[in-house]
C-alpha cells in the first residue's frame, strides 16, 4: 500500500441538502508526500478533509485510509489514530488546562501506558519547540503556539497522516509562519504525510502537490509549478495566484524573460539577478 | 474587571503544597472546612487564621491574592456584618433610637467575617496549588466507587475539566464582546437595575451563541483524538501516596483537634 488515504468515487451529501457538497472525488494521497488542497469557501475542501479520519463518511463511492474503509465502524479508532486532524480555530480543539497534559489526551484515550505517556508527549513537544511551554495554560500562549500544541497532540500518538483544515486562517503573520514551519518539518525529518486545507495561496505554493477543488470536484492536481502558471484558470475559480507569481507573469507580458513556474520570493529574486547579470 | 475573578486559577509552582497528592488537599480542605465551622468563638477562628496564613506562607503564593478573590463577596460579607451588628440582641453599646448595635452582635459578625474569610481564603489555597486537571482528577479517582452506584463520575470530571479550560477564554470573548457592543453605542453603566440587567442581553446571546460553537468544535477535536468515555482510559499523572502526604494529614488532623479542644475552653459567642 503506497496511498494513505484513497477515495474511489466519493461523493457526499450534508443531510437536508438537494446539491452534492462532493461530487465524485477519485483522490489518492501518497504516503510522505505534502499536499495542499485549496479552493475558496464552500468549495468543498473542509467536507472533503472530515472523511480522511471518518468524521463524515461517503453517501456514495468510498474512503480508505491505509487500506481500511472508512464506513467500518468498529475501526474507527483505527483509522483515527492513523490520520490524525488540525482545526482551524486554536482554542476550540484543546482540551485539556495544561499544555502537556493536552498532548497527552489522545495518548490517554487510547490507553497507552502511563510511562510511555510521559515520553511520547515530550517527545512530541520536542518536536514542535514548545517543550518549554509545557506547563504553561493555554490561554497564555499566542495563536502559533496554541496551534503546535494542537500539533504535538496528534503527534504523540503517531498517526502517519496529519491533516490540516485551515490551521493558520485565524493567526497573525508570524504565527502562520510557525505553524508552516511545524508542518514542514514534521513532513520532511519525521515522514509524516500531510494535507494541508488552506485558501492561503503562497502555503499551497511551498507543498510538493497541489489539489484545486471548486464546488465539490478536484478540478486541478498538479505540480504547485504546473498549477500556479494557469492563472486564467485559477482565477475564473475565484482564486489568486502568489503574488511573486503574478508578478513574474506580469513581467512576461511587458517581454522581460522569466520563466513560468516562479513560486517563491527568493526564486524570483534569484532570476532577476541571472537576468541583469545576462544584460550586463 | 473580569479579569479580576482567580476563582478557579491555577499558579504553577512548586512548593510543598503544590507537590501533595491532590487526593489528599481535596480531603485536607474537607478537614479544613470543619474546621472553620466549628469555632464559636473569634478566637478560634483566628488560630484558623493563622493556620491558612502558615499554609500560605508554605505555598508561597502571596496573600494578596486572597484580596483579590474575596473582593466579589465582599457585598455578602457586608450585608451579613450588617444584619448580625444589628439584629443580635444582648448588651446594648449604642442605642440609635429604630436599631441598637449590641456587644454579642460585634462579636457575632466578627465571627462571620472571619469565617466567611477563612473559608474563601482557605478553600482558594486548594485551587491555586493544584491544576484544576489534577483536582478533577482527584475528584474522579476519589469518587470511583461512587460509579458502582450509577453515578457517572468520569463525564463529570471531564465536565468539570472542560469548564475550567473554557473559562478564560470565555472571560476574554466576554471583554471583546462588551468592547464591540460599547463601541455600537451600548451603555452598561448607567441606569437602574433593570436597565443594567436588560444591557446584558446583547452580551449573552453572542456569548451563548459562540460558546455553543465552540461546544460543537470540541467534540469533533475530542473525537479525532479517539476520545471514547472513561472506559479503557489510561492517565499520564499517576498518583502515589507519599511520606508528605501523610505528614500534612496527620498536621491537619491535629490542627483540627486542636480547634475542638480550643473551642470547648473559650466561651461560645452565641451563649
Amino acid at each position: 500500500m503506497d496511498n494513505i488515504i484513497q477515495t474511489e468515487g466519493l461523493s457526499f451529501r450534508y443531510e437536508g441538502s438537494d446539491t452534492l457538497a462532493l461530487n465524485n472525488i477519485t483522490l489518492s494521497i501518497e504516503r510522505g508526500s505534502f499536499v495542499a488542497v485549496l479552493g475558496h469557501n464552500g468549495s468543498g475542501k473542509s467536507t472533503l478533509a472530515k472523511h480522511f479520519n471518518a468524521i463524515l463518511t461517503p453517501t456514495e463511492g468510498s474512503c480508505h485510509i491505509d487500506g481500511i474503509d472508512t464506513r467500518e465502524q468498529d475501526r474507527l479508532y483505527d483509522i483515527r489514530r492513523r490520520v490524525g486532524m488540525v482545526f482551524q480555530n486554536p482554542d476550540n480543539q484543546i482540551v485539556a488546562t495544561l499544555v502537556e497534559e493536552d498532548v497527552a489526551f489522545g495518548l490517554e484515550n487510547l490507553g497507552v501506558e502511563p510511562q510511555e505517556i510521559r515520553r511520547r508527549v515530550d517527545q512530541a513537544l520536542e518536536v514542535v519547540g514548545m517543550e518549554a511551554f509545557k506547563l504553561h495554560a493555554p490561554h497564555q500562549l499566542s495563536g502559533g503556539q496554541k496551534q503546535r500544541v494542537a500539533i504535538a497532540g496528534v503527534l504523540a500518538m503517531r498517526t502517519e497522516c496529519i491533516v490540516f483544515d485551515e490551521p493558520t486562517a485565524m493567526l497573525d503573520p508570524r504565527g502562520r509562519a510557525e505553524v508552516m514551519e511545524a508542518m514542514k518539518h514534521l513532513n520532511r525529518n519525521h515522514g509524516v504525510t500531510v494535507v494541508l486545507i488552506t485558501h492561503f495561496m503562497d502555503e499551497a505554493a511551498q507543498c510538493d502537490r497541489v489539489v484545486v477543488m471548486d464546488s465539490g470536484s478536484v478540478v486541478l492536481d498538479d505540480s504547485p509549478e504546473r498549477v500556479f502558471t494557469q492563472i486564467g484558470a485559477l482565477r475564473s475559480l475565484g482564486l489568486d495566484v502568489p503574488q511573486v507569481t503574478e508578478f513574474a507573469d506580469l513581467m512576461r507580458r511587458s517581454g522581460i524573460n522569466l520563466p513560468e513556474g516562479i513560486l517563491t520570493e527568493e526564486a524570483c529574486v534569484a532570476e532577476i539577478e541571472k537576468l541583469l547579470t545576462a544584460r550586463q | 474587571m473580569l479579569k479580576d475573578i482567580t476563582i478557579g486559577q491555577y499558579f504553577a509552582g512548586d512548593s510543598l503544597i503544590h507537590r501533595l497528592d491532590p487526593r489528599i488537599k481535596l480531603i485536607l480542605t474537607m478537614l479544613y472546612i470543619a474546621m472553620v465551622f466549628i469555632p464559636t468563638n473569634p478566637a478560634g477562628l483566628i488560630a484558623v487564621a493563622l493556620f491558612v496564613v502558615a499554609c500560605y506562607g508554605v505555598s508561597g503564593i502571596s496573600l494578596s491574592t486572597v484580596r483579590r478573590s474575596l473582593k466579589p463577596i465582599l457585598p455578602i460579607v457586608v450585608f451579613t456584618t450588617i444584619l448580625n451588628i444589628f439584629f443580635i440582641e444582648g448588651r446594648v453599646l449604642v442605642n440609635l433610637g429604630f436599631v441598637q448595635i449590641t456587644y454579642e452582635g460585634l462579636l457575632v459578625s466578627a465571627l462571620m467575617v472571619l469565617r466567611i474569610v477563612c473559608l474563601i481564603a482557605g478553600t482558594s489555597l486548594l485551587t491555586y496549588t493544584t491544576s484544576p486537571i489534577a483536582l478533577t482528577d482527584a475528584i474522579e479517582r476519589l469518587f470511583a466507587p461512587m460509579r458502582r452506584i450509577g453515578v457517572p463520575v468520569h463525564e463529570l470530571a471531564m465536565m468539570m475539566t472542560i469548564a475550567l479550560r473554557f473559562i478564560p477564554t470565555l472571560i476574554e470573548e466576554t471583554d471583546k464582546i462588551m468592547a464591540a457592543q460599547k463601541a455600537r453605542g451600548a451603555d452598561m453603566e448607567s441606569g437602574g437595575l433593570v436597565d443594567r440587567v436588560r444591557a446584558l442581553i446583547p452580551i449573552l446571546v453572542p456569548l451563548f451563541v459562540s460558546a455553543f460553537r465552540r461546544a460543537l468544535d470540541l467534540a469533533t477535536a475530542m473525537e479525532c483524538r479517539c476520545y471514547r468515555g472513561g472506559e479503557g482510559r489510561t492517565r499520564m499523572r499517576q498518583m502515589q501516596l507519599m511520606p508528605r502526604d501523610m505528614v500534612a494529614l496527620v498536621v491537619t488532623v491535629a490542627g483540627l483537634a486542636g480547634v475542638i479542644m480550643l473551642n470547648g475552653w473559650l466561651p461560645s459567642v452565641y451563649g
